[in-house]
């Protein structure tokens, strides 16, 4: 692994929320091609850091570099996996559809997808093993399913960079470890994982780098050097020697 | 039908298209009380806008007044920023300010013009074609179908160009923020158009219709498809449709046209309410009735899979033994047989073995919630489509 290179630096990163403060003065440097994991409490500002990095929340001090330029300047090295929640499954639209807008990234304004774009979703789509459910309705997808289609749209984006908000979240087993073996698989290509993460129990088995945050960041670096009980405590403010031996 | 009928229908139209593209995306965003909103307070906008250009149809008064419906969506937005108010709060506080400022206007001012009240809420569809634009002498038609004919072309054409911008934003804001397009642009354009299609019609089919055409063909197209492109198409098919329907039920009736075609709206969309295919009333309790009829199905086979005893699957017994009336026993095993799944000899019921393979499988997606195990039978019981 080469882990000279930076693929995200964030420093002095503050964002705030009606004047109430979700991120105080972050710093984080993250190397090219590790799997870091995101972790802290709930409200602890997990997802405020990755929308902060992909300035879809506006910070109110600090700065974010993509590769060691302005994200605005690197958008097509990044893609994005947002909250299953965070959109209507009611939309009138496809499965193939909605991964076909991780395409539109790289085509700008105006320009449609063509016939290159829509083989690209096709192919995303059979690697997360959704392609019998192209011409589905989203909302006839399970969760599961629903996550999988999420995922085929970011692998579609073709990037350097994945950030990925609770993937795992409201999904069976299998899609679970699916998804894992295909983030697993695109790190084995060198590519850079950093996914928003709930699940304590499976850090270890899943990533090799982790960050805590709570409001303020705890700690980040790699799993074995950094994932232990001193660290979770200061996290989540209460002994969770138990809890992650359990 | 004359010329003035086939100009009215004409018009009526070309304003349901126009007013049905941007309807689809505010329904789609939750909107659709903006557009009531915007119908009301751009009054305002009209009323300085009349007094500056003495022209109802002037490009300058449209967009003085759409500025209006603009300027609405944002004090709505600041309002409910403070966080003291609720959205449906703040709009209901700041359209009714704006377009009761514009009736004082016109009471104080605007008396002995065309502009009044009555033509407010309910337009003067009857009259367009008495406004009429004359170049260099020649008849060019009435003024209304210009307009609006203008305002429809722009609308299409800026639909074309941003289809997919508009799309992605009204889905995923985040995903389109993140991959540069932004969400905040598009809002306000969908505003803006929003609000000169409100305008436009505004004179031709009043404050209120404006809102039932923007509304409900997009309410009615969303139950009936499950692709934004048809959905667009089947706004402006059944506006059209309301349009003309509307305008010869007025001219029988010798009703208010703008009022005949909000009634044909309203029963098009409740027409498409009930019977809708999947997401009609019809259809849903329907649906209802099948799964409920199929979880007695399932509790039926299990219980003839557990127990291999003559007398726990002889058919008098089953109303006592598994607590059932007669009807109900009567079509689960009508069910049960129309799919193969038992055979009744000497009255005895007995599982098939693909009423074996079935249960097993009911049974193993019962327990691990693997929708991939029953994606095959999905096709023929609705109890698995989700």
């Amino acid at each position: 692994m080469k882990e000279n290179k930076i693929a995200i630096r964030v420093d002095d990163l503050t964002v705030a929320y009606n004047y109430k403060p979700v991120l105080w003065d972050i710093d984080l440097k993250v190397p090219e091609g590790v799997m870091m994991a995101i972790v802290g409490p709930n409200g602890a500002g997990k997802s405020t850091l990755i929308k902060s990095i992909l300035g879809i929340v506006k910070p109110i001090a600090g700065s974010v570099s993509v590769f060691e330029k302005p994200y605005k300047k690197q958008r097509k090295l990044v893609a994005y996996v947002p909250q299953k929640g965070s959109v209507d499954w009611d939309f009138p639209t496809t499965a193939k559809d909605v991964v076909l807008m991780g395409t539109y990234g790289h085509l700008g304004w105006v320009k449609r997808p063509g016939l290159k774009e829509k083989k690209a979703a096709l192919e995303a789509l059979e690697k997360v093993g959704m392609l019998p459910f192209k011409d589905r309705q989203i909302s006839q997808l399970s969760g599961g399913q629903q996550q999988r289609v999420f995922l085929a749209r970011a692998l579609v984006q073709d990037a350097s960079i994945y950030f990925m908000d609770e993937p795992f979240q409201g999904v069976d087993a299998t899609t679970e470890i699916a998804i894992i073996n295909i983030l697993k698989e695109l790190r084995k290509t060198g590519k850079t994982l950093i996914v928003v993460h709930h699940d304590l129990q499976t850090v270890p088995e899943y990533f090799d780098w982790v960050t805590f945050v709570n409001v303020k960041k705890i700690a980040t670096g790699p799993v074995k050097d950094v994932f232990n009980d001193d660290n979770l405590t200061k996290t989540y403010g209460i002994n969770y020697k138990v809890a992650v031996n359990k | 039908m004359n010329s003035a009928q086939l100009e009215i229908q004409m018009i009526a139209s070309i304003v349901a298209m126009a007013c049905a593209i941007p309807g689809v995306f505010l329904v789609l965003r939750r909107m659709a009380l903006v557009s009531d909103a915007i119908s009301h307070s751009i009054l305002l906008g009209i009323v300085i806008g009349f007094f500056i250009t003495q022209n109802l149809q002037s490009p300058l008064l449209i967009l003085l007044a759409a500025l209006t419906g603009v300027l609405t969506v944002i004090l709505v937005e600041v309002i409910q920023k403070t966080g003291l108010v609720k959205e449906d709060t703040a709009i209901g506080l700041v359209f009714p300010a704006l377009f009761s400022i514009g009736v004082i206007l016109i009471a104080k001012n605007a008396n002995d013009v065309h502009l009044d009240i009555d033509a407010v809420l309910l337009g003067e569809l009857a009259f367009a074609p008495f406004d009429r634009l004359t170049l260099g002498g020649m008849d060019g038609g009435p003024k209304a179908l210009w307009v609006m004919g203008s305002i429809l072309l722009l609308t299409l054409l800026l639909l074309f160009l941003f289809f997919k911008e508009l799309k992605v934003t009204t889905f995923d804001a985040g995903l389109a923020s993140a991959l540069g397009f932004s969400p905040l642009l598009m809002h306000y354009g969908l505003m803006s158009v929003s609000s000169i299609t409100i305008v436009g019609a505004f004179d031709a089919v009043g404050a209120i219709l404006v809102v039932a055409l923007m509304i409900a063909p997009a309410a009615a197209a969303y139950l009936l498809t499950n692709d934004l492109k048809r959905m667009i198409l089947l706004s402006m098919g059944f506006g059209v449709l309301s349009a003309v329907i509307g305008y010869w039920t007025a001219h029988f009736l010798d009703a208010s046209i703008a009022g005949s075609m909000t009634s044909v709206l309203g029963l098009v969309f409740f027409t498409v309410y009930l019977f809708a295919p999947d997401k009609g009333l019809i259809a849903v309790l329907y649906r209802q009735k099948q799964q409920r009829t199929e979880v007695y199905l399932i509790s039926f086979l299990l219980h003839l899979n557990n127990h291999s005893e003559e007398e726990e699957r002889h058919l008098n017994h089953l109303q006592e033994h598994i607590n059932w009336h007669q009807v109900r026993a009567k079509s689960v095993v009508d069910l049960a047989l129309k799919n193969n799944m038992v055979t009744i000899e000497n009255k005895l019921v007995t599982l098939t073995e693909k009423g074996r393979d079935f249960t097993s499988l009911a049974l193993e997606y019962i327990l691990t919630n693997r929708e991939d195990k029953i994606e095959h039978i999905k096709k023929d019981f609705f109890l698995f489509r989700g």
